[in-house]
């Protein structure tokens, strides 16, 4: 608990928490925060701008954009979460043997990596996206997949350092198996910096699911998904920007708290690489 | 021996990519022949496109003739042009080339100041407004960068085109979308590493032999700095390809990301493979010079 106290010590720490939080309990409580459906269309409220009643003004089915906005939230929190859960399930899957046994496999799982982060990521995200067809699952999945590569490498070089430490050697030495120091003894001490980074990369998550929406590969209208109110927005660029400020704004918003809180994550757990 | 070592990799990289981007293009749903031939051709006329195209031939076989092309540096056709898939590729590269480089230039010349400017200016106003600016230049997507300034400086003040290629003004906009949020990496860097190296003896040393403040920023502290910026700029350089893509979609460009997502949606094999492979290229070997580069800079740096 001292640990945790300490982590809240750190200003930036509290308002990412502080803001994710707010996010979460808007999006759960939207029906009382606003008086308005993000679903239900209103034709004879079409493309009103910002005002006392419609807050963040309506789309172009007379909609009231705060409120989709609200609950947006959980398309783009939820795609981020379990892509970054599926890349790292991957990554552990094969950066725990490649860097713990080391050898042939090391080098055929690293050559494999290489070529996968050889194709820039969205290209990779977006033929696959193709190959799901869009849906809401279909960022999650293609975003999960295409950093199984990041995570790898990361969790082989946490396992490769510590493979020659010391409290490694006295396991051996004691007589444990390989795999029950790999998972018991090393996996504990490699998870700072492996937690460090999936919340950073949980960031990028967010934008690349976003962008995939954004191409329309993503929740297919009426959902309310931030990248795909985006895409629609473009429709109204000249007449209604309003409609391309919001969304992007709750993006950037969300990233920025995720961002704080991996940051100060990382001055918590992994001093060694903190900015100075 | 160790250059020899990293093109060797980059030949296996670019050989995985080859097979990777066959592979993955023949999971797609949907059959090329019938995208090409037209939502009313008859079945006959579908399969003679198909043999046409020698999509009937089992996937091996045609796996076997594509690299066999390949090797001899032959890309193929395009299923819908019927013109060689390398002059596809010579048609649209120059455009994402260009951009490219002009959005590298917006990122360099932005981020390595502020990160400079930052580092010296450390816990006054100035290094705090600057990294707030970058904290959020990297937590923003490009594409909605992009957006904000089509509707600020093309629908509201006029001052720029927002689609296609026709001059240079047409440049700034794409530019800035790309490049900004590879500033806002670029300066959080070159600020973290000019704090490290303006804290070193030789820097004192020569502030106190009285070098002016600018020669001992610019030509001791930022020279000795460097590497790490130019490591974190090769690295940005998959970011500026990837963010390419969308970017080129966004402002209606001519470039091979649009070509590539065109294709993609048209079924035009080829043209997507051909695309993606060179794109790898790129990439692979720009990596390669970074590492270079960096190497070059600090020869204490083994690679």
């Amino acid at each position: 608990m001292g640990s945790l106290r300490k982590f809240f010590r750190s200003p930036s720490a509290c308002v990412g928490v502080a803001v994710l939080l707010a996010l979460v309990l808007a999006c759960a409580f939207a029906s009382r925060l606003v008086p308005y459906s993000p679903f239900d269309q209103n034709l004879e409220q079409q493309l009103l701008r910002p005002s006392a009643a419609h807050w963040l003004g309506t789309d172009q089915f007379g909609r009231d954009v705060l409120a989709r906005i609200l609950v947006g939230t959980k398309y783009s929190l939820t795609a981020g979460f379990v892509s970054v859960l599926l890349s790292l399930a991957g990554g552990l899957a094969l950066g725990i043997p490649a860097g713990y046994l080391g050898g042939a496999l090391d080098k055929g799982l690293m050559l494999a990596c290489d070529i996968l982060l050889a194709f820039p990521g969205i290209l990779m995200a977006l033929a696959l996206s193709m190959v799901l067809g869009p849906g809401i699952y279909t960022p999650m999945i293609t975003v999960g997949i295409s950093s199984i590569p990041v995570f790898a490498r990361l969790v082989r070089v946490q396992f490769m350092t510590l493979r020659e430490a010391p409290f490694v050697e006295a396991m051996r030495a004691a007589g444990a198996g390989g795999f029950r120091i790999a998972v018991k003894h090393i996996m504990p001490n490699a998870m700072g910096p492996i937690l460090v980074q999936s919340t950073l990369r949980l960031g990028i998550a967010i934008v690349t699911a976003a962008t995939l929406s954004f191409l329309g590969l993503g929740a297919q209208p009426p959902a309310p998904e931030w990248g795909t109110m985006l895409n629609d927005a473009r429709t109204y660029f000249m007449t209604n920007a309003y409609l391309a400020m919001f969304p992007g704004l709750a993006i950037t918003v969300s990233v920025i708290a995720i961002n704080l809180v991996g940051d100060a994550l990382r001055d918590h757990l992994d001093p060694r690489l903190r900015e100075r | 021996m160790y250059v020899l070592k990293k093109i060797l990799l980059t030949v296996a990289v670019l050989l995985g990519a080859a097979i990777c981007s066959f592979l993955l293009l023949r999971l797609l749903p949907g059959d090329p022949a019938e995208a090409l031939a037209g939502p009313q051709a008859a079945l006959e006329d579908v399969a003679t496109v198909r043999r046409s195209l020698d999509l009937d031939k089992p996937l091996s076989r045609q796996f076997a003739t594509y690299m066999g092309h390949l090797l001899q540096g032959d890309l193929g056709y395009s299923y819908r042009t019927h013109r060689p898939v390398a002059q596809e590729i010579e048609a649209r590269w120059p455009a994402t080339l260009k951009l490219s480089l002009t959005s590298m230039l917006v990122a360099i010349l932005v981020g390595v100041p502020l990160g400079v400017h930052a580092a010296r200016k450390r816990g006054r106003l100035a290094d705090t407004v600057s990294m707030v600016a970058s904290f959020v230049g990297v937590s923003m997507p490009s594409f909605w960068l992009g957006m904000l300034l089509i509707v600020a400086f093309s629908v509201q003040l006029h001052l720029f085109p927002f689609s296609g290629d026709q001059g240079p003004l047409n440049y700034v906009l794409p530019s800035l979308t790309l490049g900004l949020g590879i500033a806002a990496n670029i300066a959080r860097m070159t600020r973290a590493s000019m704090l490290d190296t303006l804290g070193q003896d030789y820097v004192r040393t020569a502030r106190g032999k009285g070098l002016s403040e600018f020669r001992v920023v610019h030509l001791h502290a930022l020279r000795n700095a460097a590497a790490p910026i130019v490591t974190i700029i090769g690295l940005q350089l998959g970011a500026l390809l990837g963010g390419q893509v969308v970017t080129e979609m966004l402002f209606v460009w001519p470039g091979l990301g649009r070509m590539i997502v065109d294709s993609l949606n048209a079924r035009d094999y080829m043209v997507v493979q051909g695309g993606i492979l060179v794109l790898a290229a790129t990439f692979a070997v720009l990596n390669l010079l970074t590492d270079l580069a960096c190497k070059a800079l600090d020869p204490r740096i083994r690679l």
